[in-house]
């Protein structure tokens, strides 16, 4: 399997990066770690005519403690993040999910922008990044611009980044209080992506739900917030009945994605239960 | 394109077309043809190398990208004609049949080693999701790399 | 002096150093010069008329050499034959193209062939050949296909059945009039993708010279492929050399001749450059040989008591679009013989309809029609025992063919050689601490945990074959297997054998058996194999018959040997031959065992020739042609305990204990290793893989991210033990090994399922068992207020 040839550009700068994107446009396509462009590249489903490497960026490979915020520089490396210490104690549920992508090898490549940027609807990140509230930093030829992670995904494989825009940083916001996270998934037997994957992040208070995020991947053609669930949670006791009830609710309003491995009427039924999962979890971690 | 590497402390330049993956630069270019391609879609691990010291799929690499590194390949792991204790537990254990993914099982096994010098059987399930095996059924290969860890603490510990 | 036996020693594999060190051979590591590349431009479509095949922009490609259609070709190049051509059977086998003519009837069917002189232009051009289908309607299903109204796959099969088979033996219709008891159910066992991991390829040069075609090719029989190939391309047997260097694993998916392998012969024939053609893993997917895909209507009579009185059955199977090599004796001859698995059942009635549909060909996967018996009678004893109310062990032991049976006669004409079913029951029993496991599994019930246990016991059909049965089942082939044994003058042996072992580790075992009956020290035995021109005619690895045939090839030249070594020990020794003991490898007079002669003190002698017995050629090497008396029949017990999750729906299996029976083992650290992997695959068929298609023909799981081959997390440890029961037909008392555990472990775990879903209500499932079919099952069973 041999990728169509094509111009291969190694940009020396994010600066210069963003200089092919605008020159070449809807033929170029950004290689990052390259684990989710070459192989549809090898398979032909993608074909840009000219790649722009932007691998050697090592100022876009970080970690770095902002206050109450942890910024990743876009090319830092799954694996990295899966055993940042920085992130492991502030926001473990990241680096739970980071642990979770693909293997050993996926993980020694692929990059937390480049995985962001290709949007796959069954990718591990973007649930946790939903759930977190993080959001995307994008740089384009006017500067830089930040994106709500809600905001930031579109469709499958489609994402708010203009075409002449790349993903330098993402910023996660450290939950405070009494915060606890988990992201629990059911991985493809075969691809290992997410059949179903949830992320949640709860805030208790006084016994109380005070604040609570649920995000799913691999459920629909793009990871979403779970609205219902939260509601149901938001203000509630934060015991584990309740949590089984609002798990309940999950994907409640949305339509599942069916295929020969899971139809859409388990999918929903996993999703259940992984919220149930995800947030008894996260129940027990915040108290 | 020039691309200019190490493979297995040997220098190395060829002038090539960016298209071209690290396996097939490997293979092809360079004759060492110990790295194997089992897929197209990077899961079965059969071309894993090591890339300044971590494991990658040399399938789902281009070659340009490993420009200026350093790579280790099966061709490598022997040093002065006495095999890497994770090419001996291979051996020893019977880690391999018809041995297609065994390189890449190999290359991947140092990698774990070197991260973590007594890993449980589970973990070494574990850090083998990306490597499949038709032949074994995997018990081999995971008593394959206790034996090397062995193998290794013990060199470790007199030394 | 303690003497190890090397002959059942736990000695590490002989072909590892080249294989852990990157220097062995595949076929894509060929590499000659000048050679180009070819690709194969496939069809898209599952049933479509060809239009136009339109090369044009594909030729103008830089670097493009030549581009072939099956037009071009048609004139050229013989049919793919089939080569069990099972008699009884109205059997009609279909023109099979090279390339596709003016019809592609699967997806993946190779239409055009393009040769470039790089792999990445030859990739390039066959993206630019335009094929013009008018799409027909397709049919995948094998049931459907038999209907009247069912799409047509070829003129000359106009119900899609290719062939009817049956075997009929006793009183069946009696029998189930009189029973107490019948269960009745229908079958699937589904559709698998070998996935060896290395794909298939081939290297092809001729010689114009010398007029000799030399073929590199992934193959487990490389003579085979050698003789079809001659009628193929119409060129003499002699003048091609097939040569099999390292091959990748096969489980059966490298013994047919395909169609790729001859193109790329015709093109290296045609073009007078050497042609290198390795299939991607897309293209393996859809290319190369799938396994299993049954649909069986099963019936059994039994006895209040447990006793079974008769099977009846009916089989669609799943033959794909064309008939590949093997593949009307697989669901036949190497399935429905074994239906009475390792039970007294005296009558017997099954039939099987081999069908063509729209998928990839069918043909033998590891264990070829074996595991599918096994399963389908594993599974139907199970059922007796829980309509009964009995104990799966309970009939188990009940129908048993006792020890003292053997040799037995089944009602499908079989003669099972030798057996103790009931001892390895018995051990798998202890290991697994069955009083022990019910216990706990109740105990995990009273918690809401799903706990199950699984056996069988199975019996199985290896070391394919007497040559006579091969004729008599219309294999068209000899199944002996040939064996050289040379000693050079400094005493170190080569072994050709026309085994061609590929994985299995017969470089080590073969050694084994020559320096055991030699004495010879093992390191200077050399075994060599997989080269038509090197290795007398041979008939390859597959059926579990390397070992039982191949092995006893040796195991009778190394008779030779030494029947020729003595007369030259006595002469050398002025001795009588009667009067020498042969022992360690030194022949000595009978009570002065100081005076003696080494086999390598014989061996230079021989070639020496200076004082030989009169009437003794020169030389020492012996060669066998080994023809068995009889197929070898291993059996075992195999238990295996698993979880279900009734919520998800998701199987976990937390112990696998197999207690397997081949007969006398020379190696145990192989023999474990084939049972791993074997059982390996059998999970991977109970839980994980699944070859699916579309109702109009599209393969929805072609790549390793839909297709789940197993990975090492998701199968456990294996408990092994062994019994052993000699096969008295084998010279050395082997069986086979290399297909147990497949053939053993679905029914193994599927009656685990089971066993756990049986307090939910859930009587049989079809595998693979997917958390969703699981977990749709539990609640179709338990109605939406869930588990109680």
């Amino acid at each position: 399997m041999i990728p169509m040839a094509f111009e291969y550009h190694r940009a020396a700068s994010v600066e210069e990066a963003i200089r092919l994107l605008e020159q070449y446009g809807p033929d170029a396509k950004v290689l990052a770690g390259g684990h989710s462009l070459t192989p549809l590249m090898k398979l032909r489903f993608a074909q840009p005519a000219h790649v722009i490497d932007i691998g050697r960026l090592h100022e876009l490979r970080y970690i770095r403690e902002e206050g109450n915020v942890i910024a990743i520089g876009a090319l830092t490396l799954h694996r990295t993040v899966a055993e940042s210490a920085t992130v492991r104690q502030r926001i473990p549920v990241l680096a739970e999910a980071a642990f979770r992508i693909g293997d050993v090898q996926v993980r020694n490549m692929g990059t937390i922008g480049g995985s962001l940027a290709h949007a796959d609807p069954a990718a591990d990140y973007p649930a946790v990044v939903l759930a977190l509230e993080a959001e995307i930093v994008a740089q384009g030829p006017a500067g830089r611009r930040t994106i709500r992670a809600r905001d930031f995904f579109r469709g499958p494989f489609t994402t708010a980044l203009q075409p002449n825009e790349l993903i330098v940083e993402v910023r996660v916001p450290v939950p405070s209080g009494k915060t606890g996270s988990a992201y629990q998934k059911y991985p493809h037997p075969a691809s290992g992506f997410a059949v179903v994957g949830c992320a949640a992040v709860l805030t208790v208070d006084a016994e109380t739900c005070r604040d609570v995020r649920v995000a799913f991947t691999g459920v629909a053609t793009q990871p979403f917030r779970d609205t219902v669930v939260e509601d149901a949670l938001r203000g509630q006791r934060a015991d584990e009945a309740t949590v089984r009830a609002a798990a309940e609710k999950a994907a409640e309003g949305v339509q599942p994605l069916g295929d020969a491995f899971a139809s859409a009427e388990y999918r929903r039924h996993m999703a259940k239960v992984y919220a149930r999962r995800a947030l008894l979890q996260a129940l027990t971690r915040a108290t | 394109m020039r691309v200019a590497v190490h493979v297995n402390g040997r220098p190395y330049e060829r002038d090539i077309e960016p298209r071209m993956l690290l396996v097939h630069f490997l293979r092809d270019e360079l004759g060492l043809t110990g790295t194997h391609i089992g897929c197209d879609t990077s899961n079965c691990g059969a071309c894993t190398v090591l890339l300044d010291g971590k494991a990658v799929k040399s399938c789902t690499l281009l070659a340009v990208q490993a420009d200026g590194a350093d790579i280790l390949t099966v061709e490598g792991l022997s040093q002065d004609g006495r095999l890497h204790p994770v090419q001996e537990g291979f051996w020893e254990e019977h880690g391999l049949q018809c041995g297609f993914c065994t390189p890449g099982m190999m290359m991947l096994a140092v990698e774990l080693l070197q991260r973590e010098p007594d890993p449980s059987e589970e973990a070494i399930r574990h850090y083998l999701e990306g490597n499949l095996c038709r032949c074994t059924g995997y018990q081999h290969i995971v008593h394959a790399i206790r034996y090397a860890a062995q193998k290794l603490r013990e060199t470790r510990e007199s030394s | 002096m303690v003497v190890t036996r090397i002959f059942g020693a736990r000695i590490k594999r002989r072909e590892d150093p080249r294989l852990i060190t990157g220097q062995a051979t595949y076929t894509d590591d060929v590499v000659l010069p000048g050679m180009c590349y070819a690709v194969f431009v496939r069809s898209v479509q599952a049933h479509a008329r060809i239009r136009a095949v339109r090369t044009d922009a594909a030729q103008a490609h830089p670097g493009v050499i030549a581009i072939f259609t099956g037009r071009d070709l048609q004139e050229k190049m013989g049919l793919i034959p089939t080569a069990w051509l099972i008699p009884d059977s109205d059997l009609k086998t279909p023109p099979h193209p090279p390339l596709a003519v003016d019809r592609v009837r699967y997806v993946g069917d190779a239409v055009a062939v393009v040769l470039a002189t790089t792999r990445a232009a030859a990739s390039d051009a066959a993206a630019l050949v335009e094929v013009d289908y008018e799409p027909l309607p397709a049919v995948a299903d094998p049931e459907k296909a038999v209907q009247p109204d069912a799409p047509r796959l070829h003129d000359d099969v106009p119900d899609n059945v290719a062939f009817h088979w049956k075997v009929v033996n006793g009183d069946v219709d009696r029998a189930f009039a009189e029973a107490d008891v019948v269960v009745r159910q229908r079958m699937v066992n589904h559709r698998l993708v070998p996935c060896a991991m290395e794909t298939r390829g081939c290297v092809a040069h001729y010689n114009k010279g010398s007029g000799e075609l030399t073929l590199w090719m992934t193959s487990q029989n490389p003579h085979i492929h050698r003789v079809i190939l001659s009628g193929i391309l119409h060129l003499p047997e002699h003048r091609i050399r097939v040569i099999a260097p390292e091959v990748g694993g096969g489980f059966g998916s490298k013994i047919p001749c395909y169609p790729e392998e001859a193109v790329v012969s015709f093109c290296a024939v045609e073009l007078g450059v050497p042609v290198k053609w390795v299939e991607d893993r897309r293209e393996n997917f859809v290319a190369t040989i799938h396994g299993r895909d049954h649909v069986v209507y099963l019936e059994v009579a039994a006895r209040k008591d447990g006793t079974i009185t008769a099977i009846r059955g009916k089989c669609y199977a799943n033959l794909g679009a064309y008939l590949s090599t093997a593949a009307p004796g697989i669901p036949t001859i190497l399935h429905g013989l074994m239906m009475c698995g390792a039970y007294r059942i005296p009558n017997v009635h099954y039939e099987v309809l081999g069908v063509l549909t729209n998928t990839t060909p069918v043909d033998a996967y590891r264990g070829a029609g074996r595991p599918e018996a096994t399963y389908y009678v594993e599974r139907l004893v199970d059922l007796v025992a829980a309509e009964l109310g009995m104990d799966p062990v309970e009939i188990r032991r009940k129908n048993f063919i006792p020890k003292d049976a053997f040799p037995y006669t089944t009602p499908t004409g079989l003669t099972y050689d030798s057996g103790d079913y009931e001892r390895t029951l018995d051990e798998a029993l202890r290991i697994v601490d069955y009083a022990g496991f019910r216990r706990e599994q109740e105990e995990a019930r009273r918690q809401g945990r799903y706990l199950g246990i699984g056996f069988s016991t199975y019996v199985e059909i290896c070391g394919l074959g007497p040559s006579q049965v091969a004729g008599a089942v219309g294999f068209q082939g000899g199944l002996w297997e040939s064996a050289v044994v040379r000693f050079h003058p400094t005493g170190k042996v080569t072994v050709l054998t026309g085994s061609s072992p590929h994985g299995q580790g017969e470089e080590t075992t073969f050694a084994q058996i020559v320096a055991d009956q030699l004495g010879v020290p093992i390191e200077d035995i050399e075994v060599l194999h997989g080269d038509t021109d090197l290795i007398p005619m041979g008939w390859g690895t597959y059926g579990s018959r390397t070992t039982p045939v191949g092995g006893a090839a040796i195991a009778v030249a190394c008779q030779r040997i030494l029947a020729k070594a003595r007369q030259i020990a006595a002469h050398l020794l002025e001795a009588a031959e009667d009067d020498l003991e042969f022992e360690n490898g030194r022949f000595y007079v009978k009570g002065s065992p100081d005076k003696a002669k080494t086999i390598q003190d014989i061996a230079l002698a021989a070639h020496l020739a200076w004082s030989l017995p009169s009437g003794v050629e020169p030389g020492l090497e012996a060669q066998a042609f080994y023809d068995p008396p009889n197929f070898t029949y291993p059996f075992g017990a195999h238990v295996c305990i698993v979880e279900v999750d009734p919520e998800t729906g998701e199987v976990k299996v937390l112990r696998y204990v197999a207690v397997d029976d081949c007969g006398r083992v020379i190696n145990p650290l192989i023999v474990d290793g084939q049972v791993h992997g074997g059982i390996t695959q059998g999970i991977g068929q109970a839980l994980y893989e699944w070859a699916v298609y579309s109702e109009d023909g599209q393969l929805l799981t072609a790549s390793f991210n839909e297709y789940a081959v197993p990975k090492a997390h998701q199968v456990p440890r294996y408990e092994t033990a062994r019994t052993e029961t000699p096969s008295p037909h084998h010279p050395l008392g082997c069986k086979g090994v290399g297909e147990t555990g497949t053939i053993a472990a679905t029914a193994a775990v599927a009656n685990a399922v089971m066993d756990a879903l049986r307090p939910l209500g859930i009587r049989h499932l079809d595998m693979p068992f997917t958390p969703e079919r699981v977990w749709r099952a539990i609640r179709q069973a338990q109605g939406p207020g869930g588990i109680p």
